[in-house]
């Protein structure tokens, strides 16, 4: 299966400050990829280079084999929802659907059709006078009815109330399997990614911190607790991700690919946002500093 | 017909909660050879979840057997777990009932009495594997 987004040491820099640094990524396609980092992590700043609304400074980025907004083709095979989920409020449902139409080679009235009517959207009605939920959805409408390979999303759900949420992840989930559809969204919020996204990639200050498939990630990190103990101490495949010390008590996340065998510590598993939560605090500085950063591991 | 749920704090993956739950309903004969489960789309659509997480889920219980698909139509129960083990729960119900009884009586608590069972489970599960 081709990849669906590749980039190599890819960096963007705005005048002297580095949204983005050093971002090297492989994501298959077929995938839900969830993005999650604090606000200003450089989010936005890699959807933006992966539509091709931002050029990079260093390095490269394909999506689905060619140049991000290089061509007509290439316009027409990537579809974005930009942060806020932006709509013209002086335009109707039905105006947005005939500028879709207009704009796409691509465009699929019926289903755009079928999903405003599901939805309840009236069509006479302008976006300005919808609900939060209800413009997102209309948003989500233009993106999906575009029939894209691949559907970036840029913090969708942020503005929505939990029910406006998960009506919106319902319908971007119901699109992907109904069609063929690659699709990266990000959060701040891991828990609103957990139950949707199949691949996770963490950005933590302008970096990637870990990126892979959610199952891998659950399957290789664990969480140890026993007796105090120094951390840099660990066998040489167990890869430290966080460590806290009491007096007494030691606690690590790690990661590793092999069973631990030491009987000091107790193996706990860690759910998907003590995961994200770990990479995302600042690296543990012990006595061998630099040496406990996390890599940046990305595809083995 | 069934509904899925899914439960955030259970610590188990969607894609197994979804197993574990089509097995329960199979046990506890909610579910009949010839029945069909929901459809990828209206799981997803229901639950908010990646659809490959129910796409694993059925391959999971096509695998050991229990449904098949039939392309274009559907995912249909084959089998069933409501069987001869069943009729071994009541006896099985009542030594652990014994069991828990001298557990009591030996001075345990309710954490106590979780905690060995769970550790005693988890270790043999271990040894089955090893």
């Amino acid at each position: 299966m081709t990849a669906v987004l590749q980039a190599q040491g890819l960096g963007k820099r705005y005048s002297r400050h580095w949204a983005l640094t050093d971002c090297t990524l492989d994501i298959p396609a077929g995938r839900v990829v969830g993005l999650v980092g604090p606000n200003g992590a450089g989010k936005t700043t890699l959807l933006s280079l992966a539509v091709g609304m931002l050029a990079p400074t260093s390095g490269s980025i394909e999506v689905l084999g060619g140049r991000p907004g290089a061509s007509p083709a290439q316009l027409a095979k990537v579809g974005f929802v930009a942060q806020g989920t932006p709509t013209y409020a002086g335009l109707s449902v039905t105006d947005h659907l005939r500028l879709g139409a207009r704009l796409n080679p691509g465009w699929d009235d019926a289903l755009a059709r079928d999903r405003t009517g599901r939805l309840g959207l009236d069509p006479a009605r302008r976006a300005g006078n919808l609900s939060g939920g209800q413009r997102a959805q209309l948003a989500l409408t233009l993106g999906i009815a575009k029939r894209p390979e691949l559907l970036i999303l840029d913090e969708p759900v942020a503005a929505l109330d939990p029910l406006a949420r998960r009506e919106f992840l319902q319908g971007l989930m119901e699109a992907v399997a109904e069609q063929e559809l690659s699709v990266v969204l990000s959060s701040h919020l891991v828990a609103d990614l957990e139950r949707v996204c199949d691949y996770l990639i963490v950005l933590v200050d302008s970096r990637v911190r870990v990126a892979g498939e959610v199952e891998e990630l659950l399957a290789t990190h664990h969480r140890l607790t026993g007796p105090h103990r120094d951390p840099t101490r660990l066998p040489a495949d167990q890869h430290l991700v966080a460590a806290s010390h009491t007096d007494r008590q030691t606690t690590l996340i790690i990661r590793t690919d092999a069973p631990i065998h030491d009987p000091a510590w107790t193996v706990g598993q860690i759910s998907l946002e003590d995961l994200v939560l770990a990479y995302m605090n600042k690296p543990t500085h012990t006595d061998t500093g630099r040496n406990d950063r996390p890599a940046l591991e990305v595809q083995r | 017909m069934i509904e899925f749920h899914l439960d955030d704090r259970s610590g188990l993956s969607p894609y197994l909660q979804l197993v574990r739950q089509v097995r329960q309903a199979l046990r506890l004969g909610l579910l009949r050879k010839g029945d069909q489960l929901p459809t990828v789309k209206d799981v997803v659509a229901r639950l908010a979840i990646n659809p490959n997480t129910v796409l694993k889920a059925y391959r999971e219980l096509e695998h050991e057997g229990l449904v098949a698909a039939r392309p274009g139509v559907g995912t249909f129960v084959t089998a069933t777990l409501a069987d001869a083990s069943l009729a071994a729960h009541d006896p099985l119900r009542q030594e652990l009932r014994r069991w828990l009884a001298k557990a009591h009586r030996a001075g345990l608590d309710e954490e106590s009495i979780e905690a060995l069972f769970m550790t005693t489970f988890r270790t043999a599960a271990q040894e089955d594997i090893a």
